[in-house]
């Protein structure tokens, strides 16, 4: 993968939301979008809002962001002159690394960070990564205080 | 009831462009979303496997917009459209 991806920059805010929201899906995998700058559909990093979704498989093993929050999401970002950056989802027994599905389904959106969060043990674990060209890289999270 | 069929503007996620010359948007012709779709097909045959499959069903993994609505939570394929209506076409954010 030929690109530096910057970091992701979350709030501390931003991060309780993510988590929060993982907990609360189980035992279905949780999942939400990302939003903030981006230029010419490539991201800054910087997220000014992430946004819980409803889980439209209600899976411990899937997910499939509600359309009617992926267009509420959209629009709010767009109204901002933002876009969205990302999604996050939850892995309730695995680690926080893109799943095989996650690596082939992240080809509709190769701009964005892929956000996992592992609940396996005891305390979440969460991790960023590009997917591009079904090539996965991690890349560091910032958390803004 | 005859309802009259209209052009409408459709727009495509970069993922489906390559599927109808590149364009990020398409004007097609109908009176309800798979009117318009139907139309697709009949210029871009390669598009239509993309929005369909093969029930017959809107495709899975792609969500459709008629304005901001999702289609599936109004008639499906048999939603109506009217002159001006905007059909987009977005990828489902999906994993496992």
């Amino acid at each position: 993968m030929g690109f530096v991806s910057p970091p992701l920059r979350l709030t501390e805010d931003h991060y309780r939301t993510i988590v929060a929201h993982c907990y609360d899906g189980l035992p279905d995998e949780a999942c939400g979008l990302l939003a903030g700058p981006a230029v010419d559909d490539e991201p800054l990093g910087a997220v000014t809002e992430a946004r819980p979704c409803r889980n439209e498989d209600k899976s411990a093993r899937t997910y499939r962001i509600d359309s009617r929050d992926f267009m509420a999401t959209l629009r709010a970002a767009e109204a901002r002159g933002e876009g969205l950056v990302g999604c996050w989802h939850s892995h309730t027994h695995t680690d926080a690394y893109p799943s095989p599905t996650d690596i082939a389904q992240a080809e509709a959106y190769p701009s964005w960070f892929y956000v996992l969060v592992s609940l396996r043990d005891g305390d979440p674990v969460l991790r960023a990564y590009r997917i591009r060209d079904g090539t996965v890289r991690e890349c560091q999270v910032v958390l803004d205080r | 009831m005859y309802t009259a069929s209209v052009p409408v503007e459709v727009r495509l996620p970069t993922l489906l462009r390559p599927h109808a010359g590149g364009a990020a948007s398409v004007t097609a012709d109908g009176a309800s979303v798979g009117d318009v779709f139907a139309d697709l097909a009949g210029r871009y045959p390669g598009l239509s496997d993309q929005l369909v499959d093969e029930a017959g069903s809107i495709h899975k993994f792609v969500n459709v917009y008629r304005n901001d609505d999702d289609v599936r939570y109004l008639d499906q394929l048999d939603t109506k459209v009217t002159d001006g209506d905007v059909i987009s076409i977005l990828p489902a954010v999906a994993g496992g």
